[in-house]
């Protein structure tokens, strides 16, 4: 073909091309170099950014959990502990037939269908490479049913994980609280806080009591581990270590046996007994029943159990020592003594006539002593001394209610006392200001009467009548009550100081000393209420009864507690302090709706306890006793 | 460059037909390949026995194709053309469907994909028929060759494969080019194909090239569908620096997040592991091997093999240009290899033979040593 085309210039078609080529060549490097620039913006220039994306990619960090701080007693007993549990888990991917596999799995274990149903739905939610939980809180026979045959299950493992546990079950409910799973609410709160970070690998927070009060310190700071991972998230190799920090140890004041006497002296009463360091504040006590199993909370309880605590007529859920409003009665007769001095209205010779009943001038009607026939001559010793309730009538209405009211919040009633539990009501102080606002109604004179005998609107709560208390211990020295004694563990304990709120002070020291001596005799003298309860005791003590109406009965109607419903029956109070001399321990009973009251019921309560306390913590005065029984 | 004393202390690799510079190049290429394939597949020994054995396969090709003097390859030149269109139109019909995309010929004992017999059906064919006639062509051949051009380029590009489409058209646009096709048309076509583009656009392309394409674009928009291949391509490549990771160190294509890296995105492990010095070094390869080829084609004295080889090298050259562009960001991604690295049969043996036309006509004639182009 070619020899068709004869007049071929070669020279000119070779420089032709060879034009070509070479712009070619041109273009060739050109956009060999523009390629060039390319990566050098890439490998140079972004290099950190695209390095940083690259880290992202691979690198992921694995929260892992610190183990939660221990509760010791004032003894180092263990209050609440972290116990091993073994969860069956699982990572699909590494199961050739994952339905075969687990249904093996439950009949060797056991394992409901509802359970392996719940699992399904969880394994099609997770991915393929995470584990996924077949069986938690295993059995110990189930752990070595499956130990014995896990060659046969590739993929398949059992992990261990703590958990809280409770070993005095509901002993303690109302003073170590529970920890329950992390809840919206929970998250969204840490948030706020800024602590959600914390609690990345953290499965419970504590809900109650001193679980929730020192969270901070017991949950301690999360580790993290940063693994490498690939485009499908398994887990390649570990690259660094950042080991949790272990949240703190914490001692409580609390002594776990007299928390056991407490709690048995109040037995299936509804009530709360207190007993706090009259020094220090420290809480050695602090009973409220009925109570529950904290054990239930911590994996959950069930709607049915929580439902049948949260409906039940006896308030189990109720922490009666701080949440228990009752009306404190003639507990608080020392302290309104102290105020009579202390405003002049009466001096410690003051008398009155008491008939057994008190009448308003131009009002007609007549408040009863609970002394039908009357205690004759009464001043104010006698009158704390025997519970009269006619002197205090004459009293209140001198003073009035606002009077009152004000001098009984430096006591700490219509406040929160300010101990280490988040569960706490002020109660009610009423003044006629507060009357006010609360009903629309003035205040009348005969609410005053009956504020003089610690009732009509008032409530405290055991917590504020045992800080009261104390401060009369004190002379005047109010001091917090509190449950934590110190962070650490007992050998390494970093206590902490007690607290003080602004002392109530008074003219003359021997204000002070008059109604103490009257509080000694309500154990020691004949006349004194809560006499045959202290009777032989081997320690001296000071204290003071109290009966709550918890209806009122009309002007001539007779209390008769058999014949009321149980409900409608008294609550027996009772507040002291020992020994007398150099008080110790401040002491506060409260029990609901018995037959007797503060001198019959809640005394001996107080003695039976304190009798413990003195035995425990004075052992020096009982070694001949003890050496003539060996 | 080798002057007529070089040559002569080489009489083996001249009587094999072969030429010592750019077979060197291409040994390298090949070795480094094996090497980047360890790395690439996850140190899948297995991988690399079978790109091994390709490579010999392909090698064995070079060989035997180098044999061939280039007046063979004229004869015979439309006839591969012809049959190359008619297993185009096979495929087209009865073809088997593999990604969506009927790409190969099931002929009992070997599927064979017409595609890559195209890559050098085609400038074979042009630079026959541009030859046919003084150069530089007349316009109205010029729109002959370009139907030619267009014929199997639009069979391709219906599989759809738009890579291959893309690299037979410039095979065949290239000799057309190097041919003498005046600047005024040159200039003239580009703006037509400026102006054919929103019809291209519109009916000819499928949703996933124009996804391809959007996807280029802006890869951000879609982060974790279309646009993850490039994204993470880019982080390789970056994350490399100017030292790279190491061999067998690059995380991006050890752990898996880099898509398609024994393949088309194998460019990323090299700039990942190896950082800006490798892939210059690469580069510098590459423009080795092209400019050997340029020169080659500068030194044959018989038209037809200057047109072939010419394209043939710049054909090389856009393989190496559209990957690398594509992977790291500055093309869309047309599924085109990194040539004579990538792992993968077809392209390597086509490629090898491609190099064999190049060297035969680099053998098969007396070279002209002239001194303006050394």
């Amino acid at each position: 073909m070619r020899t068709r085309t004869p007049i071929r210039d070669h020279d000119a078609e070779s420089s032709l091309f060879a034009g070509r080529v070479i712009f070619a060549i041109v273009v060739i490097i050109g956009l060999f170099t523009v390629i060039l620039g390319n990566l050098y913006h890439l490998q140079v220039d972004e290099y950190n950014d695209l390095q940083t994306r690259s880290n992202d990619n691979r690198i992921k960090l694995v929260p892992i959990a610190p183990n939660r701080g221990l509760i010791y007693d004032r003894n180092g007993t263990l209050l609440a502990e972290n116990l091993p549990v073994y969860s069956l888990e699982v990572i699909p991917e590494e199961v050739s037939d994952l339905n075969q596999q687990v249904a093996e799995i439950a009949q060797l274990l056991n394992i409901e269908p509802d359970a392996i149903e719940d699992f399904e739905r969880n394994v099609k939610t997770q991915r393929r490479f995470n584990h996924v939980t077949v069986l938690d809180e295993m059995n110990e026979q189930q752990i070595a049913r499956f130990a014995a045959k896990q060659h046969k299950f590739p993929g398949f493992s059992i992990e261990a994980r703590l958990v809280r546990h409770y070993p005095f079950n509901d002993l303690l409910t109302h003073v170590v609280g529970y920890v329950a799973k992390i809840n919206r609410r929970d998250v969204q709160r840490l948030d706020e806080l800024g602590r959600l970070p914390n609690y990345a690998a953290s499965r419970t927070i504590g809900k109650l009591g001193i679980e929730k009060y020192y969270e901070e310190q017991l949950h301690g700071e999360v580790g993290y581990r940063s693994v490498e991972v690939n485009n499908r998230g398994r887990v390649v190799r570990t690259l660094n270590t950042e080991p949790p920090q272990p949240g703190s140890d914490i001692v409580l004041e609390l002594d776990i046996e007299l928390q056991r006497k407490a709690t048995e002296i109040l037995g299936e009463n509804r009530g709360s007994i207190i007993l706090m360091d009259a020094k220090t504040g420290g809480i050695l006590a602090m009973a409220s029943t009925p109570s529950y199993n904290p054990n239930w909370f911590v994996s959950g309880i069930s709607v049915d159990r929580y439902r049948s605590l949260l409906n039940s007529r006896h308030s189990p859920l109720l922490n009666r020592a701080t949440q228990g409003g009752y009306p404190p009665a003639s507990t608080i007769k020392p302290q309104l003594g102290l105020l009579g001095l202390q405003s002049g209205e009466i001096t410690p010779t003051t008398r009155i006539w008491d008939p057994g009943w008190f009448e308003i001038k131009g009002v007609d009607r007549r408040y009863r002593d609970w002394l039908a026939w009357g205690h004759g001559w009464v001043n104010v010793s006698k009158a704390i001394t025997e519970s009269c309730d006619t002197f205090y009538y004459d009293l209140a209405l001198k003073l009035g209610v606002d009077k009152i009211s004000d001098f009984m919040h430096q006591f700490g009633f219509g406040e929160k006392t300010g101990i280490d539990i988040a569960e706490e009501i002020p109660a009610i102080m009423p003044n006629s200001g507060w009357k006010r606002a609360r009903y629309g109604e003035p205040w009348y004179a005969g609410e005053t009467l009956s504020v003089g005998i610690g009732q009509s609107y008032w409530t405290a709560t055991p917590m504020q009548l045992v800080a009261a208390t104390g401060v009369m211990a004190n002379y005047g020295e109010f001091v917090v009550p509190r449950l934590l004694k110190g962070y650490g563990t007992l050998s390494e304990l970093d206590a902490v100081e007690p607290e003080y709120k602004p002392p109530v002070a008074v003219d003359k020291p021997s204000y002070w000393q008059v109604v103490h001596d009257a509080m000694v005799s309500v154990t020691s003298d004949v006349h004194g209420t809560a006499h045959s309860a202290f009777r032989k005791a081997p320690y001296s003590s000071a204290g003071k009864t109290g009966t709550a109406q918890v209806v009122n009965l009309g002007e001539d109607e007779e209390y008769v507690a058999e014949e009321v419903a149980e409900k409608y029956r008294d609550n027996a109070m009772y507040v002291g302090y020992a020994p007398a001399e150099s008080p110790e321990v401040v002491i506060a009973v409260a029990i609901e709706n018995v037959v007797g009251g503060g001198g019959s019921i809640a005394a001996p309560a107080a003695r039976r306890l304190l009798d413990t306390w003195h035995k425990r913590y004075h052992p020096e005065q009982y070694e001949e006793v003890e050496s003539a029984n060996d | 460059m080798l002057t007529t004393e070089e040559r002569q202390r080489h009489p083996l690799l001249k009587k094999l037909h072969l030429d010592g510079p750019l077979l060197l190049g291409l040994l390298t290429l090949c070795v480094a390949s094996l090497f980047i394939v360890y790395s690439a597949s996850g140190q899948n020994m297995d991988m690399v026995i079978r790109q091994a054995i390709r490579i010999g396969a392909a090698l064995a090709t070079l060989f035997v194709v180098a044999q061939l003097p280039p007046r063979f390859y004229e004869r015979i030149s439309p006839l591969i053309y012809g049959l190359g269109v008619l297993l185009l139109i096979a495929v087209l019909l009865v073809g088997e469907v593999g990604k969506g995309a009927q790409r190969w010929l099931d002929l009992g004992p070997v599927t064979i994909q017409p595609s890559e017999i195209m890559k050098l059906a085609m400038p074979l064919m042009i630079a026959w028929f541009i030859n046919q006639r003084a150069l530089p062509p007349r316009f109205l051949r010029i729109l002959a060759a370009l139907t030619l051009v267009l014929l199997p380029t639009l069979l391709i590009a219906k599989q759809p494969d738009l890579g291959t489409s893309l690299l037979v058209a410039s095979a065949g646009l290239f000799v057309i080019f190097f041919a003498g096709l005046s600047w005024r048309l040159i200039v003239f076509a580009v703006m037509l194909v400026l102006a054919f583009l929103p019809v291209l656009w519109i009916y000819l392309m499928h949703d996933y090239q124009r996804q391809r394409v959007l996807t280029f674009l802006n890869p951000e928009l879609d982060p974790l569908g279309s646009g993850y291949h490039i994204i993470q391509s880019k982080i390789a490549i970056g994350s490399g620096g100017i030292d790279g990771k190491g061999w067998l160190q690059g995380t991006q294509s050890q752990l898996e997040f880099l898509p398609e890296r024994h393949t088309d995105f194998i460019f990323s492990v090299i700039s990942e592991e190896f950082g800006l010095i490798g892939v210059t070094l690469l580069l510098a390869l590459y423009t080795f091997i092209i400019i050997r080829g340029l020169i080659i084609a500068l030194r044959t004295q018989d038209m037809f093999g200057k047109l072939l080889a010419a394209s043939l090298t710049l054909t090389f050259f856009v393989y190496v240009f559209v990957n690398i562009g594509m992977v790291s960001g500055l093309l869309p991604v047309v599924g085109v290899p990194l040539p004579l690295i990538s792992y993968g049969g077809t392209s390597m043996v086509t490629l090898m033979a491609g190099f064999g036309i190049i060297m035969s006509a680099a053998t098969h004639h007396r070279l002209i040593i002239r001194d303006g182009y050394q």
